[in-house]
């Protein structure tokens, strides 16, 4: 190997140069009204360029939405365009809200509504935190001494990239009558089910089938927090002859603190806007037993023959200030970790 | 080619101001040293310059032609960076051409250029390496190679040895040495090192706080400097300060009183200097030397550090703090009280803002002369 | 065989069985199990004819009973194994059943009847794969056009996002502008905007530009992610600022700058939002349900979840049908998983 003479062109010609070669063309015929456009508008307006495609998609499809969505809520009638609307105020919050007894969600005029968001509070409450404990048992043993460790991560992780309609329909076909579950049951002696015909049992497979999907995610998450954590500490209390739950409790436990907060807080976002998954699975059924927020919010705005979609609005608005709650908790969690910005 | 004229430079970040009415005036071919304390503003007054920062006021000259409102790329100055900016997904002969692409130069002549630059550096065997596959000092000269190929009315480099390590920095200096008076093309060349600045420079330009203090050749700033604060900045180590105060003025001979009670003799004197006037005495530690006069005041030995060549002793003379550097070996331990004759050392006398009053030349040199 | 059992039963520090090593042991084979056996059942299973589906108990492998052509029958007849009242087994073919008696004959000797009792015969099986699970599909139904669809949507939405957020993401980290910081914030506060609060707003928006039922009403809304421009900024103020100004006295252009040394130094990044980027848009779900309702602008996704929801549901084609729109998941998930879990492990983002 000698090198080449200086000065001497390049001496191969990728294959990955010649394939890059259209894109240099067209990048350099860009280039062309850019430079004059950097020329007038100096660099800041090139600034203002580089942003202005996001924002604008973003202004239109996100902002814009979100803006006109409170006044979606004060409108009503079945049409989609905002001109053909009629404003009634507070009408339908009114309607969400009435109720002859505030303890009996079946004495509300809009029933389902208040079905939906106890369904999704129960649901919030045992997916997030049966989760959290199955994720953070995976992180703990994943972040053990184990040989080939990415595997077992992998293993975790692989239902997180399953589409929602493919997890829904993987466990419909376990979870049917003649499904692989009852098989199994069947094979320990123990009585078949129609699991997913089954109120109770439907809204268990719905908690179920939605950990199963995301739990590697979160473990994931979990493991990156416990990996973080200086091995000398433990090494520190092994010299010290300290009880393994004794090092979970007080080294294990308030070190991933922060992440277990931020995963937890994370998880709840989610968790309140439970669909795809459990409306392929159940359809919302038996009855409305698995009957969540986000499906009330499209089946009264779309998918109802008696559509509302301002009714619709209004329940998302509703929803949406849970989530800001939410959300806002996050950030004020992930400031400390967000690092600071950028000069120039 | 290659005069750059600075006039009332302003530059403020926000409410920041960073650079206060900087004046200077570089001349064609001169290699010119920004040097000052870390933060003083040398890398903001280079890259506004260079035209990277817009500046808050004041004009900038290139050749005569003012260049306040004309972009970095057109300047014709080539910069080289700190941490050598080189990208690090280009090959070094992509790297080199990168600019000269951009000006859409014939490629003949990028070849040729290129192929030019990296004999002069030695880099031409590395040509298809990318900036990762080279060590900290071929790097440097790669960085140094992007600036050449362009041939510009100047060089700018912002502390271009800082990462290197210690042995290469020393000849890597010389090498820059050499280019620039084979270039012989303006250069500025900004460092917080003073031995740098001393070795390299036609003139240094010392600054503090976003000002420039003094301008100057090398040894007109060790002999001469301008004020306390050069005075302490140039020469390693340190000089020494000592609190005096002026016992008695005649004629051209004065009488100075010198860390609580040590009586000094000057002459001649120049300068305005008034009886009980409050000032500081500089001496620099490598001119003090041992008095042959056993009455002369004694410094009591804190810390002797020999070094073989020399010996440096840190000590007291009534409660002020005093470092020598002594040539060869002594035998002189902590505790030891040594004899020390200030009047034979070139003392640099600063009133009480700090401004210089005069130097003496000190007996020792004029011993010598 | 000794070194899987050496692995799996290998010990704490050697000093014997801790408790923690048998849970341990039991979670990540329970895991492997419940985490893969879902997928590698639905597998099996989409191999199987409908008969073989309806079977209970299920086999795991799709077996068919075999049949043969015998003189003198129009049908195919199925094939057992008969275990005749001398004590020999003969494989018979039977022609029909009466209660508990099945008349059998000797496929190569047609001529005489045997009769079996249904308790001493068992089918004979073979295995096979119904295929036309797979074939069937594509040419009866509109699957072809669901797959074309899905595919465009993940590859045109996908580019979209790369060029537009990273050109936002590259004004964001490296200039300094007016309304920066108000654009940043937007940015943060958005990062958790869900589809479920936006949708019906976001449909009249659809509709009114003219993008209900047109598979880029599915696209854009999508490409502008908020989390897209969090993660390649991230990255890119990694880049050091001096790269840019060295690019700047090279006399590089701001486009230049962007396409030249930004965008190739923010590779990786790159990489991870376009793996992300692809799985979103290859799993999206309610926003295509509710923007396409013709069926020949279905998406996969939509696709299947109508089909399944239908009254006679085919199992057979769904199940394959399921697999196939889990194929590219699939190979992401083995080439790529390492960019995902680092990138996750990195940005804490999904
Ligand atoms: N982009 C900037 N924004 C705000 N302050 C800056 C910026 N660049 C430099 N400064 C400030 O200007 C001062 C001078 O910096 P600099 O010129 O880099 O000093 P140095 O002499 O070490 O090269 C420092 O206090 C620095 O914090
Ligand atoms: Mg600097």
């Amino acid at each position: 190997m000698t090198p080449p003479a200086a000065g001497s062109p390049a001496p191969s010609r990728s294959f990955a140069s010649i394939l890059l070669a259209p894109v240099k063309l067209v990048m350099g015929i860009i280039d062309v009204p850019l430079r004059a456009l950097q020329k007038a508008t100096g660099i800041s307006g090139m600034a203002i360029f580089f942003l202005a495609p996001n924002m604008l998609i973003f202004g239109i499809f996100v902002l814009l939405p979100l803006a006109i969505n409170f006044v979606y809520s004060m409108t009503g009638g079945t049409a989609f365009f905002l001109a053909d609307r009629t404003f009634i105020g507070l009408d339908q919050y009114d309607r969400l809200f009435e109720c002859s007894n505030y303890l009996d969600p079946m004495s509300c005029q809009e029933d389902a509504f208040w079905t939906a968001v106890g369904n999704t509070g129960w649901f919030v409450v045992l997916q997030v935190t049966l989760m959290i404990l199955v994720a953070l048992g995976t992180a703990l043993i994943l972040n053990r001494k184990l040989r080939a460790r990415s595997f077992w991560r992998a293993v975790f992780f692989f239902p997180v990239l399953l589409s929602p309609v493919v997890v829904g329909l993987i466990w419909k076909w376990i979870l049917q009558r003649q499904g692989l579950l009852n098989f199994a049951l069947f094979e320990m002696g123990i009585e078949p089910h129609n699991w997913l015909t089954d109120r109770t049992w439907a809204f268990v497979a719905a908690v179920g089938v939605s950990i199963w999907a995301h739990m590697g995610f979160y473990a994931l998450i979990l493991l990156a927090g416990l990996q973080a954590i200086p091995k000398d500490l433990y090494e520190a209390a092994e010299m010290d002859g300290t009880k393994a739950s004794r090092v979970f409790w007080r080294i294990t436990l308030p070190l991933l603190a922060p992440n277990l907060l931020v995963v937890v807080v994370l998880a709840l976002i989610k968790a309140v806007q439970v669909f795809d998954e459990v409306y392929v699975l159940t359809g919302g059924g038996p009855g409305t037993s698995t009957m969540f927020l986000t499906q009330y919010i499209y089946e009264t705005g779309f998918a109802s023959q008696l559509r509302n979609p301002g009714l619709a609005a209004a329940a998302s608005i509703l929803m949406g200030l849970v989530l800001v709650v939410l959300t806002l908790l996050q950030l004020g969690i992930g400031r400390k970790t967000e690092p600071k910005g950028g000069k120039k | 080619m290659g005069q750059i004229t600075l006039t009332d430079i302003k530059k403020s970040f926000g409410a920041i101001d960073v650079l206060h009415d900087v004046n200077l005036h570089i001349d064609d071919g001169e290699l010119v040293v920004f040097v000052g304390p870390s933060g003083c503003g040398k890398s903001t007054l280079l890259r506004v310059i260079a035209g990277l920062e817009k500046v808050t006021g004041g004009s900038i000259d290139i050749d005569g032609r003012r260049v306040n409102d004309v972009t970095a790329a057109e300047r014709g100055l080539a910069m080289v960076f700190q941490s050598y900016a080189l990208y690090p997904h280009m090959t070094v002969r992509q790297n080199l051409a990168f600019g000269l692409e951009n000006s859409k130069m014939p490629k003949a002549e990028i070849t040729e250029r290129v192929g030019e630059a990296a004999r002069m550096l030695e880099i031409d065997a590395y040509l298809d390496r990318r900036p990762g596959q080279l060590s900290g000092g071929q790097r440097q000269r790669v960085a140094i190679g992007r600036a050449i190929v362009r041939r510009p009315v100047a060089f700018l480099l912002d502390e271009p040895l800082s990462n290197l390590d210690a042995e290469l920095r020393v000849s890597t200096r010389a090498e820059l040495a050499a280019l620039h008076a084979r270039l012989s093309s303006t250069m500025i060349y900004v460092t917080h090192d003073q031995v740098e600045a001393m070795t390299l420079a036609d003139r240094i330009v010392v600054m503090r706080a976003g000002r420039i203090e003094q301008v100057g050749t090398p040894l007109d700033l060790y002999n001469t400097p301008a004020n306390r604060f050069v005075a302490g900045f140039i020469g390693a180590p340190h000089m020494n300060f000592l609190q005096g105060e002026v016992a008695e003025r005649t004629g051209d001979s004065a009488i100075v009183t010198v860390a609580g009670g040590v009586r000094v003799h000057l002459h001649p004197v120049e300068g305005s200097m008034e009886k009980g006037q409050k000032l500081t005495v500089g001496v620099r530690p490598q001119h003090l030397v041992i008095s042959a006069d056993p009455t002369s005041p004694k410094v009591k030995l804190r810390l002797v550090e020999a070094l073989g060549s020399e010996t440096v002793i840190h000590g007291e003379i009534n409660g002020e703090r005093l470092m020598a550097v002594l040539p060869g070996q002594q035998r002189y331990r902590a505790g030891d009280e040594v004899p020390l004759d200030l009047e034979a050392a070139p003392l640099h006398l600063f009133d009480e803002n700090g401004m210089r009053i005069f130097s003496t030349p000190g007996t020792q040199r004029r011993l010598s002369a | 065989m000794g070194a899987a059992s050496r692995f799996i039963f290998r010990r704490r520090g050697g000093k014997g069985w801790h408790w923690t090593d048998i849970v341990t042991w039991v979670w990540l084979v329970g895991g492997l199990l419940i985490m893969f056996g879902p997928a590698v059942w639905l597998g099996f299973s989409s191999f199987k004819s409908p008969a073989a589906l309806a079977e209970f108990p299920p086999t795991i492998l799709p077996y068919v009973t075999q049949q043969v052509n015998v003189e003198g029958y129009e049908q195919p007849l199925a094939l057992y194994e008969a275990s005749l009242p001398d004590g020999s087994t003969q494989v018979l073919a039977e022609v029909r059943r009466i209660g508990i008696v099945s008349q059998m004959v000797d496929p190569n000797a047609p001529g005489e009847i045997i009769r079996v009792n249904i308790g001493d015969r068992t089918p004979v099986r073979t295995m096979s794969f119904a295929t036309e699970n797979y074939t069937e599909p594509f040419v009866q139904f509109d699957f072809v056009q669901y797959l074309w669809n899905s595919v465009f949507v993940t590859v045109t939405a996908t580019l979209i996002t790369l060029v537009v957020n990273s050109m936002a993401a590259f004004a964001l980290s490296k200039y300094e502008f007016k309304g920066r910081s108000v654009a940043m914030l937007i940015i943060l506060a958005t990062l958790m905007v869900p589809l479920s609060v936006i949708m019906v707003p976001l449909y009249s928006i659809i509709s009114a530009i003219g993008l209900f039922n047109n598979l880029w009403g599915v696209i854009l809304p999508t490409v502008a992610t908020p989390t897209g421009v969090f993660i390649l900024r991230q990255y890119m103020l990694t880049i050091p600022d001096e790269l840019i100004d060295a690019a700047r006295m090279d006399k590089a252009s701001e486009w230049q700058i962007y396409w030249r040394i930004v965008l190739p130094l923010a590779a990786p990044a790159l990489a991870v939002l376009a793996i992300f980027s692809v799985v979103w848009r290859w799993n999206d779900f309610l926003w295509p349900l509710i923007v396409l309702s013709r069926r020949e602008l279905y998406t996969l996704q939509v696709g299947l979840s109508i089909y399944a929801g239908e009254l006679n549901v085919q199992w057979h084609f769904i199940l394959a049908m399921t697999v196939v729109t889990m194929i590219p998941v699939v190979l992401v998930f083995i080439f790529l998983q390492r960019f995902i879990t680092t990138g996750i492990a990195g940005t804490g983002l999904k």
